[in-house]
């Protein structure tokens, strides 16, 4: 009975209009969460937690770089099981959405890349390094801008975006290979290289901040995820008549 | 229906090697692109030998790959453009058969002449003798992955606008590993080491390509269609 129910719902939820305020209701929520994470997880870092002996105050900005990067590969992942049912069953719902995780995902790895170049700066001596995570992620940033691109090539939406699915797919099978091939190249080249954060385990101290913000970032992507889906499909449908209603405030009639 | 008269496959592949060599100095122009590249590199880094052949693999590839990605785009372009490409999907004789004759006609007009001047461009940037056999080797072995990731990249970008550079961007990410693999192999001969485990998961990448690409490239043309 419960699982009818449920079932029903999600149907429901490949409808463009139900969708929309299905957003519209839960993306504040989504929001208020990771403001609250984000300011506790914030917080302990900049003020509880202790300074390095080593790094000093800077390792730090490990608390956003981290669950930036977590959050990349996560999005990644979310935008491939969306990729695959927007394939296989055409939900209309489920490309937007795919095509939506992108520019969401980009920015995050965007953010990675910089926060690193930033503490490699005092750390490393350097801005950039040929380190096989950072060799990585600056190819996931390749990837997401293509599939990007390539959305955004196409003049039919619908089209574009199962065209780029398949582009996800394509960068999902390929993202380990890179990843192990990219890590393989830069132990036999430079084999001395600082690990970012070494195998060394992480002082309990240091944890609690990095799980809240580890959250904060779930709840961001969530949030982006819906606000830039409702986005897509208000310019989408712009012309059709629930768009109307809703911007006008007329009740829809049932 | 009627049965598919004689073998489409075979006869796709025929014809594009009967324009290829009718066309024959439009077919190696990608070949003459690739010396250009080559010629350019001492011109920038300077003549020294030593540092040319410390840069020689990952030159000769990197000009390989920038060889293949010039013809990409008319892979399958001049065919939607003339009707052909939706007689591939209306008869009962496959898309994946085509799709295969297409990459063996590209890879054999682009991979091919790459593989056999090769030694000549490795020798403009004096790689040790030694290791031009395993240059050789994985320009065989990988040469194909490029022609089906790009063939993939081509049918994605099919009908879209400013496709070329789309395409090259398409291209890079994915062949990463490829680059890393061939170009460490042949590295590794010239220091004197064992290239094999190299050019194994190079063969390795080959095959997954192989495998893949061709469903990816028939269902990015038949949406490009739709």
């Amino acid at each position: 009975m419960i699982w009818k129910k449920i079932k029903l719902w999600f149907h429901m939820l490949g409808s463009p209009p139900t969708f929309y305020r299905f957003g519209q209701v839960l993306a504040p929520w989504l929001w208020g969460a990771f403001a609250i994470s984000a300011a506790i997880g914030l917080y302990q870092a900049l003020y509880v937690v202790p300074s390095d002996y080593q790094q000093g105050d800077s390792m730090r900005i490990l608390y956003i770089h981290v669950p930036a990067a977590w959050q990349a590969l996560f999005g990644y992942t979310v935008m491939t099981v969306l990729a695959i049912i927007a394939l296989i069953w055409r939900i209309r719902m489920t490309e937007i959405m795919a095509m939506a995780c992108a520019p969401i995902g980009a920015a995050l790895t965007l953010l990675c890349l910089a926060t690193g170049s930033i503490w490699g700066k005092p750390m490393w001596g350097t801005w950039w390094v040929w380190d096989a995570r950072l060799t990585s992620m600056l190819v996931l940033l390749f990837i997401y801008i293509g599939i990007m691109g390539l959305y955004a090539a196409y003049d039919d939406k619908r089209k574009g975006a199962r065209v780029a699915a398949i582009l996800v797919l394509a960068g999902a099978v390929n993202i380990p290979i890179i990843h192990f091939s990219v890590d393989w190249w830069n132990t036999l080249h430079q084999p001395a290289t600082i690990r970012l954060m070494g195998e060394s385990a992480m002082d309990a101290s240091m944890l609690p901040p990095l799980l809240w913000m580890v959250l904060a970032t779930k709840f961001f992507f969530g949030a982006a995820l819906l606000d830039r889906s409702r986005n897509e499909l208000l310019q989408q449908d712009r012309s059709k008549r629930w768009v109307e209603q809703q911007i006008s405030g007329v009740p829809e009639q049932a | 229906m009627s049965k598919p008269v004689g073998n489409a496959p075979k006869a796709l592949f025929q014809r594009d090697m009967k324009l290829a060599f009718r066309r024959l100095g439009e077919s190696l122009l990608p070949l003459f692109f690739l010396f250009t590249v080559i010629v350019l590199i001492p011109l920038g880094v300077g003549p020294g030998p030593t540092l040319l052949a410390r840069m020689a693999p990952g030159m000769v590839w990197v000009a390989a790959l920038l060889a293949s990605l010039l013809a990409l785009e008319h892979l399958f372009r001049p065919d939607l453009d003339d009707g052909t490409l939706e007689q591939w999907f209306v008869g009962d004789s496959g898309v994946l058969g085509r799709v295969w004759a297409r990459l063996a006609s590209h890879w054999l007009i682009t991979g091919l002449p790459v593989i056999v001047f090769s030694p000549l461009a490795a020798e403009m940037l004096h790689l040790p003798h030694h290791a031009l056999g395993t240059l050789i080797i994985s320009l065989i072995i990988g040469t194909p992955a490029l022609s089906l990731i790009g063939g993939l990249a081509a049918a994605l970008t099919l009908s879209t606008r400013g496709a070329s550079v789309l395409l090259s961007i398409l291209v890079f990410p994915l062949i990463v590993p490829l680059v890393i693999f061939a170009t460490g192999a042949v590295s590794m001969q010239a220091d004197g080491l064992d290239p094999t485990a190299h050019l194994g998961l190079l063969g390795a990448f080959t095959i997954l390509a192989m495998t893949l690409a061709p469903f990816g490239i028939s269902a990015a043309l038949r949406m490009n269609l739709e």
